[in-house]
């Protein structure tokens, strides 16, 4: 009987089927896409979750209004659940309609009106499931027959209903609710018509409430964020914010209906993890079937998803990369996804190869074997990836990595002149060209300024090199060289980097909360660039905690940051540097505590503009003041690199999407016939080992028993 | 005995309290509520206000040990000791950071790891003790130099090594096992083999020369030369009158971990993708979610604790001299 699991497991090797196999038998063959997380998800409700391990599930399971269209670049808004973009109307402060070419100042609020498509339904959920009479089934739930569910599927009878306007009034109003604690909270309470002041009264209300009883939101109504009629709402934004639309296309915006929550909010509910934090409710192309973070993640096709097409049309190149191929097919084209708990790299790798995940990363273990780099310096797979029909695809990420410098201190920062040429100094000697050889192993490109490729602004070219960093020779950016450097850290007062009265060596000091043999690395590399200017740099590490409490007091000196792109508009980036937005007293995005007047005027007219040469105008000045007063050494911006097996479609990276699951396409049989040629059992070293065994045991036993024979006398 | 077993549990009261001491002083004077909060909340639009509600949803935004606003007992009873370490010893652990039931994710973890933890430490038991026992038999042979020799070669191998090396040959090379993963019940079984097997092997060494050493220090003694001269087997010597005499050192080693196999391994489970106890700990450790590490600590402790006792009782099963007053 013990045996059983063996022999079941040679007869599976005898009928063909791999041993290795980590999956059941049962989906071999199925149209599911396999791929893993390395990280528990924390929050699964929409109002919080923003970490990207987490939107990977919700982004297929909510439905903002708006998404990115998965094919166009530059990235392009389009409707999703909304029957076209939302109408924008500008207002006076006594409500007076304003044109759309009115200045930012004299406009007091602005309102969004959105018309949702009718029919669309959501997923399959206990918390629809009505009873004949058409009351709730589950609310309000028997505590025995609680007791009685162990998981969620145990929720025998669920129900549907169609999607409503007043659900996404309801989920922006859960933005302010203060057991939510919505990361988002703060900003959208400067901009949403009288969302803060509905987070004091929600506050006030909840705490009258016992700590687990049900809030009902529906009780308290909120001034920017009204139902027009069953498909139509309205959101007011104070003032003019055309970043807002963006927003509109992240889950944060998606639809909650507040049955699930009075679902959710009933008492033995929150003990059985049941809450929307766990068990989302949405209308997309998925819905989250399986919910084991210690385990799998299982996503599946939702029976009542509506209409969505493949797109037609994307840019130049995607007809022959075979990316128009399913143009006009009915989403989402695959019936599953499956994410498994994958911790670390080396198995997940093993896996990948071994055809049992879809597509993987390149870790820097790995990038060897995968990757070759040509004479032209770009990437290639390595003849062993093309082999197996493996695909590459690479895309420069919208997110920059800095150096900072703390425009606070005393020696480092202000506008003085001696500072500025000290900063530019520093900025040409740090060579991230060789840093990232080095250390990324080529994935990322040397930043020229604070807006990465696919940003509006950012310019190709000699137009868009940082002249204080690069000079343009034979047609690409040239660092300057050390000399010039030098030369302006003897401008700047330090001739060799000692001062020029006192004959002292100039010490700076770099914090960083890196630590471990991989940071030592990495900060011996800085150190080594700044004694090519004869500067020393002391390295002064420390936890998170004590890096952002002394970055919030401005008592750090120089220190490494990066910003990943909430949408694509150059604001979002611009702001790092916004001077109301230093990091220091105002606690906000600007970790430099930049502040240049100009600068700042500029971005105030910048970020309520339309695209175009006028504003790309006002860009181009704005990146000529930080270039010259470098509050930052742009150090780079990321490259990703993903590798997927050939019998995986429509895979182009769309960084700015959460939803391109449903894009997605496999061909199961071709997989499962490489998973049987890659992975036939090698059984020869299981006899081989027995033998071993065998010839050490007998000889030993030989040897027992002479012994045991053998008399006193020998 | 059972005055004995009570006075040890009294014993171990003191000794949770000192254990809770100490990670309360860890976890909330060294790294504050807010240090936490800073943590949980990310790096992008963190307001003084955010944290502040982070704290407030949490529970962590009491005072230490004296909160002054409350009433009566409420004064001591509404304070971060009381909720946060002293409901520990009713095992309330709580919730994690992210919402869920503590006490609820250990139950559901445990079986996991003793899914691993048991037979490894089973199998691996009565491998090593007869290893070390055909060792002894073949003292002072080449046999018994080979297998020294083997096991300081096994022992100065690092443990990531077997795991890495097992997945190598039996996952990539030879396509025998599933390089890592689990599933629950009998379909788990295939998911086991590795992790089980490279525990063993990793623990062949160090193991079996421990074992070897007491038995030859047991070897020499007159009841063995007695047992000999009765005209016993050499088989019985060592596996009844050697193995017998030996236990007590084997059990103050081997009985102490039964309580924590529950806890799990933090390595192999993290290389293997078992949803054990170790890897639960790993992670809390890693997303710094303070309330699972409290309670595995604490855990930790009782299991270690209670292992002790178990050792002393065992030693009145395997020895009738030894008494428990």
């Amino acid at each position: 009987m013990r045996a059983w699991p063996i022999l079941s497991a040679l007869l599976l090797a005898a009928c063909g089927g791999p041993v290795n196999n980590p999956y059941p038998a049962g989906q071999a063959g199925g149209n599911i896409l396999y791929s893993a997380f390395s990280e528990r998800p924390k929050h699964l409700d929409p109002a919080r979750s923003y970490s990207e391990n987490e939107v990977v599930f919700t982004g297929q399971v909510y439905e903002p209004p708006l998404q990115y269209h998965y094919l166009k670049r530059p990235y392009e808004l389009e409707p999703l659940t909304a029957e076209a973009m939302p109408k924008v109307s500008f207002h006076a402060a006594d409500g007076r309609a304003l044109p759309a070419d009115a200045p930012a100042e004299a406009i007091a609020w602005s309102a969004y009106e959105i018309r949702i498509r009718p029919g669309i339904r959501y997923q399959p959920h206990p918390a629809f499931a009505e009873r004949p009479d058409g009351t709730p089934r589950y609310v309000p739930i028997d505590p025995e027959e609680l007791a009685g569910i162990k998981r969620f599927a145990d929720f025998r009878e669920t129900g549907s209903r169609e999607l409503t306007a007043a659900d996404y009034v309801y989920q922006i109003k859960r933005l302010a609710n203060p057991r939510l604690n919505s990361p988002i909270f703060g900003l959208m309470g400067e901009y949403i018509v009288g969302l803060r002041e509905y987070g004091a009264q929600l506050e006030m209300a909840a705490k009258a409430l016992p700590r687990d009883a049900y809030l009902d939101l529906g009780r308290h109504p909120l001034a920017g964020a009204e139902v027009v009629d069953r498909y139509t709402y309205r959101i007011k934004i104070r003032g003019k914010y055309p970043q807002f639309v963006y927003w509109l296309a992240m889950p944060f915006f998606a639809p909650v209906p507040a049955e699930a929550e009075r679902f959710y909010g009933q008492p033995g509910m929150a003990e059985k993890n049941f809450s929307l934090d766990w068990q989302p409710v949405g209308t997309g192309p998925f819905y989250l079937a399986e919910n084991d973070p210690n385990r799998v993640m299982r996503l599946v096709r939702n029976p009542h998803y509506h209409d969505d097409l493949y797109p037609a049309e994307g840019e130049a190149s995607d007809a022959a990369a075979g990316l128009l191929a399913d143009a006009g097919r009915r989403l989402p084209l695959l019936d599953e996804a499956v994410y498994s708990l994958e911790k670390e790299d080396i198995p997940y790798w093993t896996k990948f190869l071994q055809g049992y995940y879809d597509s993987s990363g390149i870790s820097s273990d790995t990038f060897d074997q995968a990757i070759r780099i040509g004479p032209d310096g770009q990437p290639d797979l390595s003849p062993e990836m093309r082999a197996r029909g493996i695909e590459l695809s690479t895309a420069v990420r919208t997110s920059i990595w800095y150096v900072g410098f703390n425009m606070r201190d005393p020696l480092l920062g202000g506008a003085g002149d001696a500072a500025r040429r000290l900063r530019q100094a520093i900025s040409i000697a740090l060579d991230y060209e060789e840093f990232i050889s080095i250390f990324l192993n080529g994935r990322g490109i040397p930043a020229q300024g604070p807006l990465p490729p696919g940003i509006y602004g950012h310019r190709e070219g000699e137009a868009g090199i940082n002249p204080v960093v690069y000079r343009w020779q034979d047609g690409r950016a040239v660092r300057r060289g050390i000399e010039d450097a030098k030369r302006l850290l003897a401008e700047a007062g330090y001739p060799g980097g000692r001062e020029a009265a006192s004959g002292r060596p100039l010490t700076l000091y770099f914090d960083t909360m890196a630590s471990g043999p991989e940071a030592k690395s990495r900060l011996d590399w800085y150190r080594k660039q700044f004694e090519r200017l004869g500067v020393q740099l002391v390295v002064r590490a420390t936890d998170y905690n004590r890096f952002q409490d002394k970055m919030l007091k401005g008592n750090a000196q120089i220190f490494e940051w990066g910003w990943n792109a909430d949408y694509p508009d150059p604001e979002n980036f611009l702001f790092l540097l916004y001077g109301p937005n230093q990091k220091m007293e105002k606690n906000g995005e600007n970790a430099a505590n930049y502040a240049n007047p100009e600068f700042d005027r500029l971005f105030r007219q910048m970020k309520d503009m339309d695209n175009g040469p006028a504003r790309q105008a006002l860009i181009d000045r704005m990146l000529a003041i930080v270039r010259e007063d470098a509050p930052w050494i742009f150090a780079y911006y990321p490259k990703s690199f993903g590798l997927r097996h050939g019998w995986v479609g429509n895979a182009k990276p769309n960084l700015m999407a959460n939803n391109t699951l449903k894009y997605r396409r496999v061909e199961p049989a071709q997989r499962l016939a490489y998973q049987e040629r890659w992975n036939r059992p090698v059984w020869w070293p299981l006899a081989a080992s027995a033998v071993l065994v065998g010839a050490a045991i007998v000889p030993a036993a030989v040897a027992y028993r002479r012994r045991q024979r053998a008399s006193a006398r020998g | 005995m059972l005055a004995y077993i009570v006075r040890r549990i009294l014993y171990a009261v003191p000794i949770l309290i000192g254990v809770n001491l100490l990670t309360f002083a860890l976890f909330f004077v060294v790294n504050t509520p807010d240090d936490m909060a800073r943590i949980h909340l990310g790096a992008k639009h963190v307001t003084a206000e955010a944290v502040e509600r982070w704290k407030a949803e949490h529970g962590y935004d009491k005072p230490l040990f004296y909160n002054a606003a409350g009433t009566g007992t409420g004064k001591v009873t509404e304070t971060l000791f009381v909720e946060k370490s002293l409901a520990l010893f009713v095992f309330d652990f709580g919730r994690a950071d992210d919402g869920r039931d503590i006490a609820r994710e250990i139950q559901a973890r445990m079986w996991p790891s003793l899914a691993i933890a048991a037979p490894t430490f089973l199998v691996g038991l009565a491998a090593y003790i007869s290893f070390a026992l055909v060792t002894v038999f073949f003292r002072a042979t080449y046999l018994d130099l080979a297998g020294v020799v083997l096991c300081v070669v096994l022992m100065s191998i690092s443990g990531l090594f077997y795991i890495i090396g097992g997945q190598y040959l039996l996952g990539k090379l030879w396509h025998l096992v599933p390089v890592s993963g689990y599933e629950p019940g009998l379909a788990g079984f295939k998911f086991l083999i590795l992790p089980v097997l490279v525990g063993v092997v990793s623990g062949l060494g160090d193991s079996s020369r421990f074992y070897r050493t007491l038995f030859l220090e047991e070897i020499h003694k007159d009841y063995v030369r007695t047992a000999r001269a009765k005209g016993l087997a050499e088989r019985v010597v060592l596996f009844r009158h050697v193995l017998g005499n030996a236990m007590i050192p084997i059990l103050t080693g081997a009985v102490v971990v039964i309580p924590r196999l529950f806890l799990g391994s933090l390595i192999v489970e993290s290389f293997f993708g078992i949803p054990g106890l170790g890897s639960y700990t790993i992670d809390a450790i890693q997303a710094q979610d303070f309330a699972i590490v409290r309670s595995m600590v604490f855990l930790g402790s009782v299991l270690y604790i209670l292992g002790l006792l178990l050792t002393d009782i065992s030693y009145t099963l395997v020895d009738p001299r030894v008494r428990l007053e």
